[in-house]
């Protein structure tokens, strides 16, 4: 299920990209899936994806959006106003964190080629 | 489109030689090979599919080891945010990029991968200006547009949910 989730997901991706008159790059399609899955997330659409499919909709990175989105609805109802601006960012802070320390480490190790 | 075709067979019907156009244009689709579309879904739909199982994989097993639900998940972000950085790092991820599409770069692997990669290109520029401000080339976007529109669901939420 995973699998059938997440490949629908990417095939949406590419569709966008093969498929609409304007050039939509890698960097386009990532912000537009974003805030996309905020918003389907704000919604109440994304969870019921997430669980159906578990990784096939965590993954993409609609799912980051929709962890940003939860983690601020979540900080707004325990912190109120503050929340709003911590909340988001608290609840993917783990993988951003992880994407900066080794996508630094592995930069670092990697011979200029 | 159709709306044009038309338009352009009713000139070339006005023409001396409407036929020959007609059957050069005809000759010329027939020839012309097909943009890869269906190749390109094909292979973002396994590629991406395949990454995601990968990662549901990678869930059940921290599952096993005792990890909660949601641990279970983190940790696989984890892993997958450190696989598509190594994998770039030894210039595979590249590869999969030229063949997959979006299957490569809509997964959390392919945000490691855009992160990595424009460090790479810029590293000669320093460890300053280069490595550390251009890692963020493609991932700094992606994080200011996600962070303001959870910011702004959240505080909609707020004075009218």
């Amino acid at each position: 299920m995973a699998f059938l989730i997440g490949g629908t997901i990417c095939l949406i991706g590419q569709l966008i990209m093969d498929l609409t008159p304007f050039s939509v790059t890698p960097s386009h399609a990532l912000v537009g899936f974003v805030v996309g899955g905020s918003i389907l997330s704000a919604l109440g659409l994304y969870q019921p994806l997430i669980n159906m499919g578990g990784a096939g909709a965590t993954i993409p990175l609609s799912g980051f959006g929709h962890a940003l989105t939860q983690g601020a609805i979540e900080g707004v109802k325990t912190k109120g106003m503050i929340g709003a601006l911590s909340g988001g960012i608290e609840a993917t802070a783990v993988g951003v964190g992880a994407a900066i320390i080794f996508g630094y480490i592995i930069t670092i190790f990697t011979p200029q080629g | 489109m159709v709306y044009k075709n038309s338009r352009l067979d009713s000139t070339r019907a006005q023409s001396s030689q409407p036929n020959q156009e007609q059957e050069y244009q005809k000759m010329v689709n027939k020839l012309k090979p097909n943009p890869p579309y269906l190749r390109n879904a094909l292979a973002a739909f396994s590629v991406g599919g395949f990454i995601c199982a990968l990662a549901q994989a990678s869930i059940n097993l921290f599952l096993q080891l005792g990890l909660t639900t949601h641990d279970a998940g983190t940790a696989t972000v984890v892993l997958m945010i450190l696989m598509g950085a190594l994998l770039t790092g030894l210039g595979i991820y590249d590869d999969l990029g030229k063949f997959a599409g979006a299957g490569s770069i809509i997964p959390i692997t392919g945000f490691a991968n855009v992160i990595v990669a424009s460090a790479l290109e810029w590293k000669r520029e320093g460890y300053i200006f280069g490595v550390a401000a251009k890692m963020f080339t493609i991932a700094g976007p992606v994080l200011v547009y996600g962070i303001i529109t959870s910011a702004l669901i959240a505080i909609i939420i707020l004075f009218w949910g």
